[in-house]
């Protein structure tokens, strides 16, 4: 992405004073994977870039020409695309907020001793680790379909009627989805921050005659807010291009009601074949991450000493 | 003690009750499996009934089930010992080797994993339709080797910083050369942390679902693409589509539980320990 932070590593030339120091060539070492993903980072960004400024559909790749700017112009006028940037931000930030705010306190609940926490722990978590597929279709299919889901037939059966869910509210069905996939994540990350928190700091607030609400606010939070910013920066990267669980689903719809900007840039890809206009998607996805991508590498960077 | 026991048990009771909840699409779809197909449909949803594995007997005996698990698992671990081979030797030298350039490379190697999928969508395949990689496992392989590398050399690298320097300092006192060391100190001591890095590489790859549902169709297709194929709507088929699910996330759910502390470490690049 940012290729100017493209370094080659150096050869090591350790001082000749600290004989511990093996004198080994570490070039031919690091070299292999710098290489690769030097590769894996240039070579489609700039074909993506290379594209996007092309006239260029694959359904007749002979009329491929250079069209300067059209391709912005043409999607950045596309109301569709704002539609899927609105999307892509109300997703973004409503999974961000449940499973950051649910995860927070499932952390504090799940640093609490209580009997068979090592298994309610395991069971919490354990969303995390079903294929984004799987869950959508339990969701769609066992959960939220309208007739024969389990809630249906809960508020059914309470003489509320059924919640068609894909159909009245799609985004809100994704965000449960997705929320309930990402939760553990938070909470798995949240719970070692809090573990991490030294406990003779909290016996002295306590002694002090803090509350629970007020170690909570004055310690515990404090501590996390720097897990918390991580959490959030990471999962920001990955809800940026929710794919799967749109794919399998809702298919975008109804309408352009669950297209996000990944699903948008798929449909202009793979359905249209437009890969001119899908590069210039591309490129406006590219931009959106990396703005939270330098939030997350200053913080990962605070932390690291090589 | 009576305020602290009540204590107790709510912490107890919500703990549980969290639990419960979470777990509980996946403990429904367990049951469904084990459900016919009408009893999966019925109305009111049974909580009890006589168990069948036809469900079961009915998806390992299609054809192409065996194409697509196969598919999994060739393709995870494929590209988790890709990106070992790789990773392992480059999060050696910036561990005990470390240059001024070292956090830039490592740095560097981290923001490649911001580049969103989409992003990139259609050069990777016009690259694979071109090279003929398109819905061959090798194209999935090299793709997920790329995707996790980054995470994979954070994660040995981190391991492999938590070794004490004095060991291998009192090891090369005792003569032993670059070989020995690293056979007879480092390994033995890295291995557990390597292992966890493996395990978070097979879960990523296992679960990946952009590529192999941009990049397969039928030959190279893994399980994530094989459970998307029952999202079209004929024919309900609830009580196969939870056998098949069933069968897709039980080995990475048990190397996920086994693994759960190690990860944490993968999936923050070390910025939560």
């Amino acid at each position: 992405m940012s290729s100017s932070l493209a370094v080659k590593p150096q050869q090591a030339t350790p001082p000749p004073a600290k004989r511990s120091r093996r004198q080994v060539s570490t070039l031919p070492l690091v070299a292999p994977s710098v290489v690769v993903l030097l590769l894996w980072m240039i070579v489609p960004l700039a074909m993506t870039l290379w594209f996007s400024f092309q006239r260029y559909n694959l359904l007749n790749p002979d009329a491929r020409r250079f069209i300067g700017i059209e391709n912005f112009t043409f999607i950045l006028t596309d109301p569709g695309l704002w539609t899927a940037i609105g999307i892509t931000l109300i997703l973004v930030a409503s999974v961000l907020a449940i499973t950051i705010a649910l995860g927070t306190l499932l952390a504090v609940l799940f640093d609490q001793d209580f009997p068979g926490r090592g298994i309610a722990r395991v069971l919490a978590i354990s969303p995390f680790f079903v294929m984004p597929t799987v869950s959508a279709l339990i969701w769609k299919n066992m959960l939220m379909h309208p007739v024969n889901g389990l809630f249906a037939q809960i508020t059914r059966g309470l003489g509320l009627g059924a919640i068609d869910w894909f159909a009245d509210f799609p985004l809100l069905a994704i965000i449960i989805i997705v929320s309930w996939e990402w939760l553990p994540f938070a909470l798995l990350i949240l719970l070692t921050a809090i573990q991490s928190l030294d406990r003779e700091q909290l016996e002295a607030a306590r002694m002090d005659g803090a509350n629970a609400i007020a170690l909570f606010r004055f310690v515990m939070l404090p501590h996390l807010s720097r897990a918390i910013a991580v959490v959030a920066a990471i999962e920001t990267i990955f809800f940026l291009t929710i794919f799967a669980e749109i794919f399998v689903t809702t298919g975008g719809g109804p309408g352009l009601a669950t297209t996000n900007l990944a699903y948008y840039i798929f449909l202009k890809a793979l359905l249209e074949f437009d890969v001119g206009g899908a590069s210039a998607g591309g490129l406006i996805a590219v931009i959106l991450a990396n703005i939270v991508a330098i939030f997350l590498m200053r913080s990962v960077a605070r932390n690291l000493d090589t | 003690m009576a305020r602290k026991n009540s204590r107790l048990w709510l912490w107890t009771l919500l703990g549980w009750l969290a639990a419960a909840i979470l777990f509980f699409p996946i403990f429904w779809m367990f049951i469904t499996s084990f459900k016919t197909e009408v009893a999966a449909v019925s109305t009111p949803p049974q909580l009890f009934f006589q168990p069948t594995l036809e469900n079961y007997v009915a998806i390992q005996t299609r054809a192409d089930y065996s194409i697509y698990a196969f598919n999994s698992v060739a393709v995870s671990l494929g590209s988790t010992i890709l990106a070992l081979l790789l990773a392992v030797p480059a999060a050696y030298a910036m561990a005990f080797f470390p240059t001024k350039r070292t956090k830039g490379t490592l740095l560097w190697m981290l923001s490649t994993k911001m580049l969103p999928p989409v992003g990139v969508l259609v050069p990777i395949y016009i690259l694979c339709r071109n090279l003929g990689l398109l819905d061959t496992r090798i194209g999935l392989i090299i793709i997920y080797t790329l995707i996790n590398l980054p995470i994979v050399v954070w994660m040995i690298y981190s391991f492999f910083k938590e070794v004490p320097k004095e060991i291998l300092e009192a090891d090369r006192m005792d003569g032993a050369n670059t070989q020995q060391e690293l056979r007879h100190v480092l390994l033995p001591l890295a291995l557990p942390g390597i292992a966890s890095t493996a395990l978070l590489s097979i879960i990523l790859s296992w679960n990946e679902a952009f590529w192999s549902l941009n990049l397969t169709t039928a030959d190279a297709a893994p399980l994530t693409a094989f459970i998307a194929s029952f999202s079209s709507p004929q024919g309900l088929f609830w009580a196969k589509l939870s056998a098949a699910s069933t069968l897709a996330i039980a080995p990475i759910l048990i190397f996920g539980w086994l693994s759960q502390r190690q990860l944490v470490r993968g999936l923050t690049f070390g910025a939560v320990k």
